[in-house]
């Protein structure tokens, strides 16, 4: 399959599948970022994750619809106004789902998947009434299109840098709060044992709804990139809930740098390969391979080792 | 300081505490007997709220704790070292102690915990599941001193360390409720550390308190044989 190609096609070629494969893997991390929050660190199976992206994406959509018409002249400023309106709407979203509907069912996960399952099908079906059941496209800003020429044939688009800006910020915050915040400190007690951590003095029911709270609002955030990248419609957090759980499981669960780790492993094995072979066929060995490391490895790429 | 009346506890319809009193003065150490099953974990678990009450009061000063939740009870002045030890494993030794904070509000963990265990200072930054049993009791003892109680508890503390680490543990007990003016309430099947360490030695077998006595005249004999199956 290479012989078609000469040497210097193949160094461009490989560099702008690499570039293609950093850019999914910034997406992948920001997907997954939230997912690792609410599933790596509290254990709940959230079926609705997808949509709780979605949610981000379509408040990017009427942000940018509200500028173009009454401030045209901000049009240039208004996805950064989208994001954090995207991180505020989806966290608070998340927060009353925890409140109404997750916290009964810390200790029944089976249930959770059913419930938060039946969640993102109400929320399908609420986002087909109101928003309608045709993709929306969000018009991105002048300054974020078109592409940085790096040699003759190497091109990087820039909605793409702009999207991996955006992961390696967002996984830096949180990083730190995670790991250097009480908050964080609090959510990594409560993972380990919840019982002990309350008779320590920690608040947990009110850290598990901030916790899940958070989560949701950088879903929300993650599907404020996405509007750059794809369209949004309905149901389009179904086809990245896979995705996401596969990053998060494979990478290991409560592990913040596995999760980084397997999405630049996925990402780049997929976007290499789909050059060569067709994209399903890249999607079918990916996952082929992924299920046979966690058949090895159950417990993901990146564990912490202890005395038991 | 710790002041429980008619206090009952029960898993579903099986009573188990039947009507506990207990009243522990300022700055004294109270040790709890028993065999196995005859209910020291299930009332230190009722003092901690992790057991519903199902009746009766319990008090720390003023602040009644009946009814509230394990970290109301821990902001209103108890705090709890559990049955092995349960310290947060994958955390560090530092953020183990610091998980204790959180009542008080406070960043940094106060000199004087590490001054008792100077271990933990030394290994502050290695992960609190790789600490051997000995120092994972101290470091459990540190995060509950870390909330500032007025009553510590402790539940069978010498269970699985060895004799030597045991009489040091006694001393370091009584060094800080000597420092802090706390009140401590540990429950016991070690006789010889109950003596060391206790000014009073209470025994429950079946839920209910069967003898009471302080350090001074108490009777070994009558106690070691409540002890012995």
């Amino acid at each position: 399959m290479f012989a078609d190609y000469s040497m210097s096609e193949l160094g461009a070629i490989f560099a702008m599948q690499g570039f293609a494969g950093l850019i999914l893997f910034s997406v992948f991390v920001l997907m997954a970022l939230g997912l690792a929050i609410i599933f790596g660190q509290m254990g709940v199976i959230n079926m609705a994750h997808g949509e709780f992206m979605i949610l981000g994406a379509y408040v990017t959509y009427i942000v940018s619809n509200i500028f173009a018409a009454y401030m045209p002249a901000l049009f240039s400023m208004y996805f950064f106004v989208a994001m954090i309106l995207a991180f505020i709407a989806s966290g608070a979203l998340g927060l009353f789902v925890e409140w109404a509907m997750i916290r009964h069912l810390y200790k029944r996960p089976l249930d959770t998947l059913l419930a938060t399952w039946g969640l993102s099908l109400i929320l399908q079906q609420l986002y087909r009434s109101i928003f309608g059941a045709r993709e929306v496209g969000v018009s991105i800003p002048d300054w974020m299109m078109g592409s940085l020429p790096l040699t003759d044939m190497i091109e990087v688009p820039i909605n793409g840098i702009f999207v991996m800006i955006l992961a390696v910020t967002i996984s830096v915050g949180v990083w730190i709060m995670m790991y250097r915040s009480n908050w964080g400190k609090q959510v990594r007690a409560i993972n380990q044992n919840r019982v002990m951590a309350d008779a320590v003095g920690i608040n947990t029911a009110w850290t598990d709804r901030l916790t899940f709270g958070i989560g949701c609002g950088v879903a929300g955030v993650a599907g404020s990139a996405f509007t750059m990248i794809g369209s949004t419609g309905p149901t389009a957090g179904q086809l990245y809930i896979v995705d996401t759980f596969l990053v998060v499981v494979f990478g290991g669960a409560g592990s913040l740098l596995g999760t980084i780790a397997s999405a630049f492993s996925i990402s780049q094995a997929q976007s290499i390969m789909e050059f060569f072979l067709s994209g399903s066929m890249a999607k079918v060995l990916t996952l082929l391979t992924v299920v046979g490391i966690l058949m090895i490895r159950p417990q993901g790429l990146f564990t912490l080792k202890l005395r038991k | 300081m710790l002041t429980i009346q008619d206090l009952r506890a029960a898993y579903g319809a099986s009573e188990v505490l039947h009507g506990i009193d207990l009243k522990v003065e300022p700055g004294e150490i109270v040790a709890i007997m028993g065999r196995n099953g005859m209910g020291k974990t299930t009332l230190m678990k009722t003092l901690m709220g992790i057991v519903p009450e199902k009746s009766g009061s319990i008090n720390v000063g003023d602040a009644a704790l009946t009814g509230l939740k394990s970290h109301q009870r821990v902001a209103r002045g108890i705090a709890y070292v559990p049955q092995g030890r349960m310290i947060f494993s994958a955390m560090t030794v530092q953020e183990n102690v610091e998980t204790g904070l959180t009542v008080t509000g406070q960043k940094t963990v106060p000199e004087e915990i590490y001054e008792l265990f100077p271990v933990l200072l030394e290994m502050k930054n290695r992960r609190g599941g790789n600490l051997s049993g000995g120092q994972q009791q101290q470091l459990a003892i540190a995060r509950a001193l870390a909330s500032n109680p007025k009553v510590l508890l402790l539940d069978e503390p010498t269970e699985g360390i060895q004799p030597s680490i045991i009489r040091e543990m006694a001393r370091t007990l009584r060094q800080i409720r000597d420092r802090k003016g706390l009140s401590i309430v540990v429950s016991e099947q070690v006789l010889s550390f109950a003596l060391d360490v206790a000014d009073r030695v209470m025994v429950i077998e079946n839920g209910t308190f069967v003898h009471d006595s302080p350090r001074a005249g108490i009777d070994e004999a009558k106690v070691s044989k409540f002890l012995s199956v």
